[in-house]
């Protein structure tokens, strides 16, 4: 027992820290250990199960024994949509739909309520969602934003490493120098996924960096420069401001960009993850969504309000601390997951 | 901190005191839109349901229906179910009763705000003349050791060494034994972020329990958590049995439901609050204040608090003194903005008085940032003293040379006189109101009342 959980530890230490002498062991795990590391749509499932609980579990119970749905129904439907963090603009359009299609008799049973809520959600999703592509410009700048301690730097290593392994040119910048340590964060990551980090010292200007970055991605011919940025509460009026002058300056210095500007949400967050994208998406044009944390047991529902609320694409999933553990966000295969 | 949520029970409430008769019908209503609010502020359904019921049976009844304002009841009813529901009148505060030196582990998600934590804590334990350690047990996130070394260095709080290839028990128990022999009396230990469906993580965690044996196991919580606060304070409780709960980024608009579904599930008190990014943005909580900031009833205590530690009782004497004597000038005036700004963010202290945090909505952009305070500063700065103690004295080339000697423009010195002026007609009102006209005249005042808005 205590020599296999050793073996894990070593696993995982070797998984944290091993990828910069073998980069490759970070991404095919040892054989030893495949029961440790199960399948990216298992751990998935998993970290949703309790949403699925919550969600399609209470819906089941609602429904139970009831043959005919009525507006009552719909009324405690609507609660339970809430409590799955999925907010209140969009419970109460995801309840309209449904109401309509009551109406034209097109809600038989249960089975029928969970179908017709399940495609709901999926267009929804479907509706804005697309992978961002990062060669349509050169080099192209994603500045990543969001509150703090949602995972910003982790996702920006899993970022770099995803793609440097494809090949491209990456340079990393350390714009978070209000956090003790965020730029020695950063190296490391940069150092697993062999690519540059452009700092300064702690309590530098973060535009001057970021002035930096631009001017080292330009004559380095980088094809991707991520920037960093330090977690700020979107009710925090001057740090708003001193993101929009990181974009302000990124804009100068590489006319068009950010091509790219990544709310990072954390899969925890309640409602307050609808007033962090609005807030964000006016100061800071927002184009796409991260989500992170799904491998706990948090629920991804606000991605659902967010997404829908403010047109925003749902570009990637972060499912644990590996250099690897991000993904393409699938609609397909996480509204699947919601309601297995 | 909670406007958001006290706005709506406001609303609910407008209702309710609109009726004369309280039936069974209102009550049921005014409780369909608590529930509402209570969800949208991200409280656990099942607490929810709840507490709902509890006020239900409480308020439908003699009590509610023979009173003579039922809206004031219920608003009651709520009030106290609420203060109840967060533990109030408990003891909340931390239990350092032991043999030291005394262990606290710190515990909780990834990116709840730990590490930040464990160094506001220890610059609060160190304000409380104890000689606190701190421990880095996060092996596994990149520079999490170095996060808290710095953190230490600005604090001159000592930081145990260790490197990220050591097993995290080894390096919490080393560092007991180290501030045993070194005559610390607290020692704090930080350890990695995880989730509690996290099996091996989570034994890690009970490892170094049982290998520290903390008297204090505080679980850091994020105030924007959203329905899954419940399961993940309930997992790690069960696991670790918790003693008291951090609850950080209060700073942020989250309307911190997720408190009440914590203390709700596990009955662990929440014992302090992160207000903020600074390492001395760390409050002792307070349960029947937040309920009643939540119920818009304002936080005057923690203001009145605050405002004692800050204000020297010699300097507010004299004030008065000059108050009285309509004499205030620009030297108090400045006197008067420093102290304000050492109380915190104007933000934050607004948001503490009674009613104001409805009138931040409206003023919103008007609100006098810190930039907008330094200039002003800077232009009082350079006036001559005579210059302060009678501002009529100031023409044209006066302001000219102030303008120039802060660095702003003429047009702003003008705005700045201007204001005060209309601050020093409006203290003269204030003084024949006295004191019950006060909050009367406040109302009225608009913006009046900020020179620098």
């Amino acid at each position: 027992m205590a020599e296999e959980q050793k073996g894990f530890f070593r696993g995982l230490m070797g998984k944290l820290v091993g990828g910069d002498a073998q980069p490759q062991e970070t991404v095919i795990p040892p054989a030893s250990e495949p029961e440790v590391r199960p399948g990216f749509f298992e751990r998935l499932k998993k970290g949703l199960s309790r949403t699925q609980e919550n969600l399609i579990g209470r819906i089941d119970t609602l429904l139970l024994g009831k043959k005919q749905i009525d507006a009552d129904t719909l009324e405690e439907l609507e609660e339970i949509l809430l409590t799955a963090d999925i907010g209140v603009a969009t419970s109460v359009e995801l309840i309209r739909a449904l109401e309509q299609r009551l109406k034209r008799n097109e809600l038989q049973d249960g089975e029928a309520l969970k179908r017709a809520l399940r495609e709901d959600i999926l267009a929804r999703l479907e509706k804005y969602a697309a992978p961002l592509d990062i060669n349509t410009s050169t080099p192209f700048v994603i500045v990543v934003i969001g509150v703090n301690g949602v995972g910003k730097t982790t996702t920006i290593g899993k970022l770099a490493n995803r793609y440097a392994m494809s090949g491209k040119r990456v340079l990393l910048a350390a714009a978070d120098t209000f956090r003790a340590a965020a730029a020695e964060q950063l190296e490391i990551w940069g150092e697993r996924a062999g690519v540059d980090v452009i700092r300064h010292q702690e309590g530098a200007d973060p535009s001057a960096v970021v002035f930096d970055a631009c001017k080292a991605a330009l004559a380095r011919q980088c094809d991707l420069l991520i920037i960093d940025t330090a977690g700020r509460l979107h009710t925090k009026v001057n740090l708003m401001e001193e993101m929009k002058k990181i974009r302000r300056v990124v804009g100068r210095e590489i006319p068009g960009a950010p091509h790219e500007t990544l709310l990072v949400l954390d899969a925890a967050t309640g409602q307050n993850a609808i007033s962090q994208a609005k807030l964000f998406k006016e100061a800071a044009e927002v184009s796409g969504v991260a989500l992170t944390k799904l491998d706990g047991s948090a629920k991804g529902g606000i991605v659902v309000a967010v997404s829908n609320e403010f047109q925003l694409p749902v570009r990637y999933i972060g499912v644990g601390e590996g250099v690897d553990d991000l993904r393409d966000f699938d609609p397909q295969q996480f509204v699947a997951a919601l309601f297995q | 901190m909670f406007e958001n949520l006290s706005d709506k029970l406001d609303l609910v409430f407008k209702k309710l005191r609109g009726q004369g008769v309280m039936t069974e019908e209102n009550v049921k209503e005014a409780l369909r839109e608590v529930r509402l609010v209570l969800l949208e502020a991200d409280v656990n359904f099942k607490v929810v349901k709840d507490f709902v019921e509890k006020v239900r049976s409480r308020a439908v009844g003699t009590e509610v229906l023979q009173s003579l304002t039922p809206g004031q009841q219920v608003i009651k009813i709520v009030h106290d179910e609420l203060v109840a529901l967060m533990g109030g009148g408990e003891d909340n505060s931390l239990d350092l009763a032991a043999k030291p030196p005394v262990a606290i582990m710190m515990v909780g998600l990834q990116g709840a705000g730990k590490t930040t934590s464990c160094g506001k804590l220890a610059r609060y334990l160190k304000g409380q003349r104890r000689r606190p350690l701190l421990v880095p047990a996060d092996v596994y996130r990149p520079a999490a050791i170095e996060q808290l070394k710095t953190l230490g260095r600005q604090l001159s709080i000592e930081v145990v060494d260790a490197r990220a290839d050591q097993d995290p028990v080894d390096i919490c128990r080393d560092a007991l034994q180290y501030a045993e022999r070194s005559g610390f009396d607290t020692v704090i230990f930080d350890t990695a972020g995880r989730h509690q469906i996290d099996d091996f993580l989570m034994d890690e965690l009970v490892r170094i329990k049982g290998a520290v044996d903390p008297r204090e196991i505080l679980f850091v919580a994020d105030a924007m958590t959203g329905q899954e606060a419940v399961n993940v304070a309930s997992g790690f409780n069960e696991r670790l049995d918790i003693t008291g709960v951090v609850l950080t980024k209060l700073d942020g608009d989250a309307k911190g439901g997720a408190a009440l579904s914590i203390k709700a599930v596990t009955g662990r008190p929440v014992k302090f609050a992160g207000i903020g990014e600074k390492l001395d943005a760390l409050e002792v909580f307070h349960a029947d204040r937040l309920v009643s900031r939540i119920l818009g009833m304002g936080d005057v205590l923690t203001l009145v608090e605050k405002a004692q530690s800050v204000f020297d009782a010699k300097d507010a004497e004299r004030l008065q003194q000059k108050l009285k004597k309509s004499q205030f000038d620009l030297e108090d005036f400045k006197a008067q903005l420093q102290q304000i700004k050492k109380m915190g963010s104007i933000d934050s202290i607004l948001g503490m008085i009674p009613g104001v945090g409805k009138m931040m909505k409206q003023l919103q952009g008007a609100q006098p940032s810190e930039k907008e305070l330094k200039r002003i500063e800077a232009i009082i700065d350079s006036m001559t003293r005579a210059e302060r103690a009678n501002h009529s004295i100031i023409n044209g080339s006066r302001r000219l040379r102030i303008a120039k000697g802060s660095g702003t423009s003429v047009q702003e010195v003008n705005q700045l006189l201007k204001r005060f002026t209309e601050a020093q007609r409006v203290m003269k009102q204030l003084q024949k109101l006295g004191p019950k006209g006060l909050m009367k005249g406040m109302g009225g005042l608009g913006k009046g009342m900020f020179p620098f808005s």
